[in-house]
């Protein structure tokens, strides 16, 4: 039931192993960092400083920056493939993934000042562009009723609230922050009032305390209390105002590119668990000729190559500038049950091995599951497209 | 000093490859394609002998199918100076790519040329030997370590029991073992810089070479499988059992 006119203009999609060099160098770069890297680092609860530092290095968390500012200024897509690969490789992303959610946001609201002020250093690996604070404990997925306050005294902005979930702030130089700057009563529509701040967080002296949440995975998030800090007025990025606008316009961006990633997952438990099932020998036979076994990696890899198709569509077209937001949630849920389903699969391939720790099954696994709720999760999707796409009553 | 590097468009080292079913040869339909290992270290040797100063430029060679200049352009993101692609659609032979590489060399007078010892594909083990001899340059092949002594180039070699260091008066053509180096990664700026980067665009005609294939491959068989082991209890079992698979 699609009911947008005929793309006659012939939106193009790349298939098979696009952008093969970059996949390649990125695959180099995961070749240095084993399963054993990533067990190690959740076992000490760090942070991937060395694996970010070397893709930062390596010019591939910048590829979305233009080159004016010292990126490569490639398409979205290319951000998709170099998420995909790493964690096709076993490895994840999310310690660095925020950079590219949120360089269109950067890009298209920020000023020219902000730009020259900060994206050559993000470009060059020299700043850390890794935290975004939208979500909040009481409002959750509710995103207008955010309760996050700034008010504008003079040349800065002070700052009231908390926020939840705010992965890796401790671990980031900047920070987006969605704030409240017009009280809801004052406001014609709810998703007026709300601004997206730029914190720089290096020149924050007080009025911002971080508490790390221990997480199911290693996943370096925060919960972050806002007591009157104070980000100067020239970090607004647009208008004031607008920010609930400037948000959703970076979401079709980022749902593309964490479909790279869960894309990424379900080829790695598919090749794994493909390899293993032709090995692996009971009862006489490889366990891979059974079907119990066969069919589940079968149909995981089925359901891969659907969500493969899509993401590839919903890029093409947010790079044609054309509206793209049902492939690009239609995308991120596909993809996300796409690399679950391929999880289980994997884990039941390997039996009891798939819980030995050493055989990193069971942390993709986890890491696997969390993306069918952050960053958005699935029933929101499904009430986008039940609502937006097919014009079914509204749930909010 | 000018280095020539050949790099070879090679089935990737990961790929499970399979035999055709007429046995006519190995099936590359589809199946991802990568530049030979031991070129990788080639390239990485002749990059590292032009940051050190003792070279000038560094020049990627490929002969093979047009997308060969896949390879080539993954030796300029790796950080070679240019390009050449020699295209041929003909399955080539070791001598016949040594008669297009010496060709080359007498174009471009390259200090030094360096080679993979063999390619993973064919582990033919022939061309660098092949061109050394029809330049007349002396040869260093297996190359564990390569240093630049004036016009000298000393050569570790790898050879059976041991290391054999050789000198060679330059201009020579030295072959890549595999713990020469470990090669780099291209960024992604130099991904970029790759692609702006010349390839000169040759057929093996305008070298005069004829790359008529001269061996006739028979058929290509996989290896037979491995059968499973057996335990013996005693050396007695042991020798009638060898006895018995007739290997003594
Ligand atoms: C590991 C991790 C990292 C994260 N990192 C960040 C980050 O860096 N920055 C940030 O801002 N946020 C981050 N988040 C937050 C994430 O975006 C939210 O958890 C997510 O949007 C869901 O919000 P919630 O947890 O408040 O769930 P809720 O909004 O409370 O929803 C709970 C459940 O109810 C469902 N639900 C709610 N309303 C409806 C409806 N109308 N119809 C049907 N179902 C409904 C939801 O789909 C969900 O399943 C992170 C979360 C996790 C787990």
């Amino acid at each position: 039931m699609d009911q947008r006119v005929t793309d006659t203009e012939m939106t193009m999609v790349p298939l098979g192993e696009d952008y093969p060099e970059i996949r390649a160098g990125v695959r180099a770069i995961c070749d240095k960092y084993p399963g054993a890297y990533w067990r190690k680092l959740e076992k000490d609860d760090e942070y991937a400083d060395d694996f970010v530092n070397e893709l930062s290095a390596s010019g591939y968390l910048g590829a979305l920056i233009p080159e004016e500012y010292g990126g490569s200024g490639l398409p979205l897509r290319a951000g998709c493939v170099i998420l995909e690969e790493i964690h096709y490789s076993g490895g994840s992303a999310a310690a660095c993934h925020a950079q590219m959610y949120m360089m269109g946001t950067m890009l298209r609201h920020g000023s020219e000042e902000q730009k020259q002020r900060y994206l050559p250093g993000i470009a060059a690996g020299t700043i850390r562009f890794q935290a975004f604070g939208v979500t909040e404990p009481t409002t959750g997925s509710d995103t207008t009723q955010l309760k996050t306050r700034a008010v504008r005294q003079g040349d800065k902005y002070v700052v009231n609230g908390q926020k939840i979930w705010t992965s890796r702030a401790h671990k980031s130089d900047l920070m987006t922050l969605l704030v409240r700057t017009t009280a809801l009563d004052q406001v014609k529509r709810r998703t007026d009032g709300l601004s997206v701040l730029l914190v720089d967080l290096r020149a924050v002296k007080s009025g911002l305390t971080m508490r790390r949440i221990e997480t199911m995975i290693n996943h370096q998030t925060n919960e972050l209390f806002f007591d009157d800090l104070e980000v100067p007025v020239e970090n607004l990025i647009g208008e004031e105002g607008q920010g609930f606008r400037y948000i959703l316009d970076g979401m079709n961006a980022e749902r593309i590119l964490v479909s790279g990633e869960m894309l990424g997952d379900a080829r790695y438990f598919i090749a794994r668990a493909s390899k293993y099932a032709g090995e692996r020998v009971v009862f006489g036979n490889p366990i891979g000729k059974n079907q119990g076994i066969q069919f589940p990696i079968a149909r995981a890899y089925a359901e891969w190559k659907a969500a493969d198709m899509v993401t590839r569509a919903a890029a093409a077209l947010f790079q044609a500038g054309k509206p793209c937001g049902e492939e690009a949630n239609t995308a991120k849920l596909l993809a996300s049950e796409a690399a679950w389903h391929a999880g289980e699969a994997c884990m039941q391939t390997f039996g009891g091995f798939a819980a030995a720790k050493e055989f990193d099954i069971e942390r993709k696994w986890r890491e696997a599951r969390v993306y069918q709720i952050a960053p958005i999760s699935t029933n929101m999707i499904l009430a986008y497209i039940g609502q937006h796409v097919l014009g079914m009553p509204r749930s909010y | 000093m000018k280095i020539l590097v050949a790099v070879k468009r090679v089935v990737d080292k990961d790929i499970k490859i399979r035999v055709k079913p007429d046995q006519s040869g190995v099936d590359l339909a589809n199946v991802k394609m990568s530049m030979n290992p031991f070129d990788e270290i080639a390239v990485e040797e002749a990059l590292r002998l032009r940051e050190k100063g003792q070279a000038t430029e560094v020049i990627a060679v490929s002969i093979g199918p047009a997308q060969a200049a896949e390879t080539i352009r993954t030796a300029l993101a790796m950080g070679a100076d240019r390009g050449i692609l020699v295209k041929s659609d003909t399955a080539l032979e070791p001598l016949a790519v040594a008669k297009i590489l010496k060709a080359i060399v007498d174009q471009e007078q390259p200090g030094l040329v360096i080679l993979g010892k063999q390619a993973i594909d064919d582990d033919s083990n022939q061309t660098g030997q092949m061109l050394a001899a029809l330049t007349g340059w002396p040869q260093g092949t297996f190359a564990s370590k390569l240093t630049l002594e004036g016009s000298d180039v000393v050569v570790t070699r790898e050879v059976d029991g041991g290391l054999q260091t050789v000198k060679l008066r330059g201009p020579a053509i030295v072959t890549t073992d595999l713990r020469l180096n470990e090669p780099r990664y291209a960024s992604l700026p130099n991904i970029m810089k790759a692609k702006k980067k010349p390839i000169d665009e040759k057929t093996p005609d305008a070298y005069g070479v004829d790359v008529t294939p001269r061996l006739e491959v028979l058929k290509t068989i996989e290896p037979s499988s491995r059968q499973a082991g057996i335990k013996v209890g005693s050396v007695t079992e042991l020798v009638g059992k060898l006895k018995e698979a007739g290997v003594i």
